[in-house]
């Protein structure tokens, strides 16, 4: 069942009453009544389609961090016939911030992982709200090396608000665990997909998601800095958030047409949240087309196409005829 | 993520041609106060001593011409890509000001088209490419330019195998130009690799300030790490962490000397001796590859 709870969806909100209102009736709804709920579940179903086939940037944000958005433990379980958790990184902890492991995905073995913020509040403790520490990055680094020594195919799924800022991220080394895996997986020699089925928050997100191919539900969404924190650098107010997330082209559409992604996977109406498993469904569907391309890449093959993907990165962003003198 | 930074950072040049609004005192910088301790000084004797306060041994910010000066032996940097300049590819505007505008006055104020300098130079006659990140324009921070530049340095020293020394001031990614500027440290953290696989050394010499985006890609890769003395240095700064966390930090935390008491790097060198430590280091690779060949 549907419910809509976010800001926009006000309107939604009123016409799911009336038609819930109506449906109690059940079988005393009388030939008027029916007419109405109908007009009102085909006008919901409009309406729907509409708010949510042209969402501004910030109400992207709010569907993006929808709390019951489906998280990563929610796409294992809905895509893989199997999956064994790998935990820890061998130095220091597990950190719940990421999850992973060895995944049967359409029958194929891949490895499998990305950021778990939780559900309820003992679960959002647990996983520090989703922001990784040092450990999780290095859990994962641990687990690409797994993948690359037996040649499984690797899957990572960010939504993150961005990775952890305490004092013991600084003192066990965040920039350096963040950079090890940018530089590692950028050579890591079997494929790499990332889906990004929520926030992409920045560095954090980053640290799991260098990628031959980075693909993105509808409303999720992937920046440089969470729109509060550009807000209150740069306009000096994080109120100013809806304007600083228009501003750093965050959406799926704004980076696909920026050609920075590969990939825009639809959601369900109403966002992915609204039914889960058609939304595993079309991740699933999209991860495996992506897969067979790029397994019939060999790896050098592969590897030179990754770095190729990154080195053109912000080119068509300089000024053309210095970087024509340049060559 | 970065914006202009600090607004006591000081830009006052080696010979007084670029004084400094917030230091300079008196016409001609005669006279400048230490930045950290606010001790009076003859601007000559600041010059002389490369910008460092006598009093309490604080490291001044550096101009990227500065530091070239210091590090390279006169008269050898030979700048590479110096065109390159931003086509502000998203547009962006805050209420107050474009991004473009913004680009335009600091071309205008601090004679440089972007963050960084690089170039191929010799180091006690050994030669190298130099990176160098000015934190005057735009707080250092990286977006395609300076993205772009690094990398094209990378695969010099890795094509020429001849060893990249890096010095890092920057308040991270830039955010006017959003994921372009993220990816920028998955682009130079990708050049990185293939210059390790091909065995070229790769010193990091760590300025202040340096934050969030550089921290956490090339920053941090090195294989020699060196870090000036009291500089900051971090992921999340310690001003942000206290903010976020609703916590008060030891008066060390995000410095040089935490992230060498936390195994993060390699050494803390005072400015007169950085030269003299990277030729000894760079001595170190030349001998090496001759006993190879």
């Amino acid at each position: 069942m549907m419910s809509f709870d976010l800001d926009f969806e006000r309107p939604l909100a009123d016409l799911d009453k009336r038609i819930q209102a109506l449906q109690r009736k059940g079988a005393k709804l009388k030939g008027d009544d029916r007419v109405r709920l109908n007009e009102y579940q085909q006008e919901l179903n409009t309406r729907l389609r509409e708010i949510y086939g042209k969402l501004t940037p910030w109400q992207c944000v709010q569907v993006a961090r929808h709390p019951r958005r489906p998280y990563t433990s929610d796409y294992i379980e809905l895509m893989c016939a199997d999956f064994f958790e790998l935990r820890g990184d061998r130095r220091y902890g597990d950190d719940r911030a990421i999850l992973g492991g060895l995944a049967s995905l359409d029958g194929q073995t891949v490895m499998i992982l990305g950021n778990q913020k939780g559900r309820d509040t003992k679960e959002r403790m647990e996983c520090n709200f989703g922001m990784s520490h040092p450990e999780g990055y290095r859990k994962a680094l641990r687990l690409f090396g797994h993948a690359e020594r037996f040649h499984l195919p690797v899957v990572t799924l960010v939504d993150i608000p961005g990775a952890s800022p305490g004092l013991e991220d600084e003192q066990r080394g965040i920039a350096q665990a963040i950079a090890e895996n940018l530089m590692v997986m950028s050579a890591l020699r079997t494929p790499i997909i990332t889906v990004v089925i929520g926030e992409g928050g920045s560095g954090g997100a980053l640290g799991i998601s260098v990628a031959d191919r980075i693909l993105m539900l509808e409303h999720s969404i992937y920046t440089v800095a969470s729109p509060e924190a550009a807000a209150a650098i740069m306009w000096r107010d994080s109120a100013h958030a809806p304007d600083a997330a228009e501003a750093m082209k965050i959406t799926a559409k704004e980076l696909k047409h920026l050609g920075l992604i590969e990939d825009i996977i639809p959601e369900p109406p109403g966002g992915a949240h609204q039914n889960k498993a058609e939304a595993a469904a079309a991740v699933k569907s999209v991860i495996l087309e992506h897969l067979a391309e790029l397994r019939g890449l060999s790896t050098e093959d592969l590897l030179e196409r990754r770095y190729r993907r990154y080195r053109a990165i912000g080119l068509n962003a300089i000024n053309g005829s210095a970087i024509e003198a340049m060559r | 993520m970065s914006d202009d930074g600090k607004q006591d950072a000081t830009s006052v040049g080696f010979n007084g041609a670029q004084p400094g609004a917030a230091m300079r005192l008196l016409p001609d910088n005669l006279a400048v106060k230490c930045p950290k301790c606010r001790e009076l000084l003859l601007g000559k004797d600041w010059e002389r001593n490369l910008k460092v306060c006598p009093r309490c041994g604080h490291h001044a910010q550096l101009t990227a011409d500065e530091r070239i000066k210091l590090l390279a032996d006169e008269d050898t940097f030979t700048e590479l890509a110096g065109a390159l300049t931003s086509n502000d590819p998203l547009k962006f505007v805050t209420q107050s000001q474009t991004y473009r505008a913004k680009l335009d006055g600091l071309v205008e104020s601090t004679h440089l088209n972007e963050a960084v300098k690089v170039g191929t130079a010799l180091l006690d006659g050994l030669p190298l490419v130099l990176v160098i990140m000015d934190f005057r324009f735009l707080g250092g921070s990286m977006g395609a330019v300076v993205g772009e530049k690094i990398t094209h340095a990378m695969e010099i020293a890795t094509q020429r195998h001849i060893p990249l020394l890096i010095s890092t001031a920057s308040g991270g990614a830039r955010m006017q130009e959003g994921v372009i500027a993220l990816m920028q440290m998955a682009k130079t953290s990708a050049a990185l690799a293939r210059m390790a696989e091909a065995g070229v050394p790769y010193l990091v010499l760590l300025t202040d300030p340096t934050t969030g985006g550089v921290t956490a890609s090339f920053a941090m890769l090195g294989d020699v790490t060196i870090a000036e003395p009291g500089a900051l240095v971090a992921f999340t700064g310690p001003r942000v962490i206290e903010q976020s966390m609703h916590v008060k930090l030891p008066k060390d935390v995000g410095y040089a000397e935490f992230l060498l008491a936390h195994g993060m790097i390699d050494g803390i060198v005072h400015r007169r001796a950085l030269k003299a430590t990277f030729a000894r280091l760079l001595h170190f690779y030349a001998a090496a590859d001759a006993a190879v060949q």
